[in-house]
């Protein structure tokens, strides 16, 4: 009962800080609202049992990345871009294509859970007794370890890549 | 009420994945482009999570870090590539930088 209150409380806080965030004029704003959506998918996760992944999120995206939003925001000042339209002129053709996705997602509402099945639940996680972080380290560091170091590799790549491009000077 | 199922979820994550597209495909700004791009991975990982507690199988959450942490590099290039385009042609509207069109 108290899990399906606290899932709308969520899933509303994530979708309408989503969708505050695209329309807002004020970049900053939208960063904020963006703050807000990151918290409600955090508040999922705790709900689905994922306490790493919460822990992760709000370190890693409201601690770290929307910091370096807020940095880059003030970098290029922002100011006089608030007042100017904040849409494309292709807005119509993307609505469209929204709509059309739309239609497609109340088709499968229409046709009723018979017409596609799921897997079947499984019975629980793999290695009972663990807390989540020690199944997901256990996990990740024997089965994984090659994408591991592979996403370590990758954060090497972006930090270089950032950095030679923020460079006035190469 | 209804008890919250696995396809909760799924709706969830598919209306959060077409607020990011409504984002990414409509808006001027490229710094509000970028934060649209985090919507829709944030969506990737409320399926993946969600299936990982349904499936009982744990590798969801893995992958969700993995995804966590392409969306760390991407944010971290994607603004490095928006100030060097700061710099040299002085707009952050994605309609503006338009050099390759004819």
């Amino acid at each position: 009962m108290i899990d399906t209150f606290l899932f709308y409380v969520f899933a509303l806080l994530a979708l309408g800080g989503g969708i505050l965030t695209i329309t807002r004029r004020n970049t900053v704003h939208s960063a904020i609202w963006l703050i807000t959506s990151l918290l409600g998918v955090a508040g999922l996760y705790l709900l689905q049992g994922a306490e790493f992944l919460a822990g992760v999120q709000v370190i890693l995206y409201v601690g770290g990345i929307m910091v370096l939003f807020l940095f880059v925001i003030m970098l290029v000042n922002l100011g006089q871009e608030s007042r100017q339209k904040p849409f494309t002129g292709q807005r119509w053709i993307a609505l469209a294509c929204i709509a059309a996705l739309l239609v497609q997602t109340l088709l499968f509402v229409k046709a009723g859970s018979g017409q596609f099945r799921l897997g079947e639940p499984g019975g629980g996680f793999t290695v009972q007794g663990l807390g989540n972080s020690e199944q997901i380290s256990r996990t990740l560091f024997s089965q994984y370890l090659l994408p591991f170091e592979l996403a370590s590799i990758l954060l090497l790549v972006a930090i270089i890549g950032a950095v030679v491009m923020a460079k006035k000077r190469i | 009420m209804h008890p919250i199922t696995v396809v909760h979820y799924i709706f969830l994550s598919a209306a959060l994945l077409a607020v990011g597209a409504i984002g990414v495909l409509t808006r001027r700004s490229i710094v509000v482009i970028l934060m649209s791009i985090e919507l829709i991975l944030n969506a990737v990982n409320v399926n993946l999570v969600a299936f990982s507690k349904y499936l009982g199988n744990i590798n969801g959450q893995v992958f969700s870090i993995f995804v966590i942490t392409d969306a760390a590099a991407e944010a971290a290039v994607g603004l490095g590539i928006l100030i060097a385009l700061f710099r040299n042609k002085e707009t952050v509207n994605a309609d503006e930088v338009d050099i390759l069109k004819w």
